[in-house]
């Protein structure tokens, strides 16, 4: 029995991996969100990828498995199971330095605080990704996704998102 | 199969999809497009956890099931949900009290289901409790600003909540299911949770500067919904929703 494919190290599918990005924040692969949890390589064929949902209703989820089961169907998986897992439940404190750097330089600003010690809004600083001033107000806590909230910036008058602390 | 759980599951699943339908109406209508988008949001959230309790149904069940069984292919009489989130949306201030009330009880509801003795449904109560968490914080907020805003809003947001109060009292009530399920740690028992939902909800009124209708607070209210008794207005919700995979069953798009 001889396999002549080579078999795939987990680092190799984490590199692989970092081709899917979500669709609604295309700056941000999946691992930058802390969304894959677990890899498990049966053989080269099969493979088990956990990964936990960021929102309940978070429509990108879908698009984000399919996508996962695409990349590895490309690199010569046939048996590709995709399990969620919801405890411990999905936060922003997962998300990579490289991630919030990469969501800045987009013009969002990324989460300011990790859920330990998120101040009440009125007393959270949240810089404008565009001039820096941290001078902003609160419009909406529900922005274009629910993963965003909606800020203005006091100084250059411009609307923001911020990607909630969550 | 466990039907007890099968059924509480179902309840819970209920709840969010007609709470999250309902919501859903909001959207393109909303009266500034700020709160069009966090009621749309909010509207998301309570149908994605929806939908983690229908697949969890539908792997208790077997026999074919998926999660699009249960809200496609039932009866009126099959839904467990509670009444007050069929009752329709109203105006502005009568949806603000409808969720002030049901998020409000989610939030208590939930921090106690994340000790349930099953893990999946701890796991889903667990994620949804920071979701929640914000709904009540909106729907708070809205009181208040409605409460303390004018004449008029104060008045509409008054009437909404003195025309809904016959309703969140069946919130509390367990159904039987639900109780041989709390003798196991899987239910939480929500007779528990009235005095919290109480306090979080005077708290809030009195910030609003509203009359909370206390002498009213244990009087009669409506119930039947865990049992499959319904107003009228979940068929027509359901008729809505239904319609597609009634008319062309298995079909998709
Ligand atoms: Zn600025």
């Amino acid at each position: 029995m001889v396999n002549k494919q080579t078999m795939h190290t987990e680092e190799d599918i984490w590199r692989i991996l970092e081709n899917v990005c979500d669709p609604e924040v295309p700056v941000l692969t999946i691992q930058d969100l802390g969304i894959i949890r677990k890899i498990k390589m049966q053989d080269s064929h099969s493979i088990e990828i956990t990964i936990t949902p960021t929102y309940s209703g978070c429509p990108a989820m879908n698009t984000i498995s399919t996508q996962i089961r695409m990349e590895l169907a490309a690199h010569g998986f046939t048996h590709i199971t995709i399990l969620e897992e919801l405890s411990p439940a999905w936060t922003t404190d997962w998300m990579t330095e490289k991630g919030k750097e990469k969501l800045s330089a987009f013009g969002i600003t990324p989460p300011q605080y990790t859920t330990k010690n998120n101040p009440r809004e009125w007393d959270a600083i949240i810089p404008c990704p565009r001039c820096y001033s941290t001078k902003t107000e609160l419009i909406s806590q529900f922005g274009s996704t629910a993963c965003k909230a909606l800020y203005k910036c006091l100084d250059c008058l411009e609307p923001f998102d911020y990607f909630k602390c969550h | 199969m466990n039907s007890n759980l099968l059924n509480y599951v179902l309840q819970l699943a209920d709840n969010g999809l007609i709470y999250g339908h309902r919501l859903s109406e909001w959207c393109g209508h909303g009266p500034i497009l700020e709160v069009d988008m966090a009621l749309s949001n909010i509207a998301l959230d309570s149908i994605g956890a929806a939908r983690s309790f229908y697949q969890y149904a539908a792997s208790i069940e077997g026999n074919g099931k998926t999660e699009d069984s249960y809200p496609y292919l039932r009866e009126v009489t099959d839904f467990k949900n509670a009444l007050i989130l069929e009752l329709p949306n109203g105006g502005f201030a009568d949806t603000i009290a409808r969720s002030f009330f049901f998020d409000a009880f989610q939030f208590h509801f939930y921090t106690a289901l994340c000790h349930s003795t099953d893990k999946q449904i701890a796991g889903i109560a667990e994620k949804s409790l920071k979701e929640v968490t914000y709904h009540l914080r909106f729907s708070s907020e809205w009181v208040i600003r409605l409460g303390d805003g004018t004449e008029e809003s104060k008045q509409k947001i008054q009437a909404a909540i003195e025309n809904i109060w016959t309703y969140p009292g069946e919130l509390f009530e367990p159904s039987v299911e639900e109780k041989a399920l709390m003798l196991e740690g899987i239910a939480p028992d929500i007779t528990l949770l009235k005095s919290s939902w109480n306090d979080t909800v005077a708290r809030t009124l009195e910030e609003a500067t509203l009359q909370f209708p206390m002498s009213k607070a244990d009087a009669w209210h409506h119930s039947g919904g865990k049992k499959g008794i319904h107003t009228e207005y979940l068929g027509f919700i359901l008729a809505e929703m239904q319609h597609l995979q009634r008319v062309y069953p298995g079909c998709e798009w």
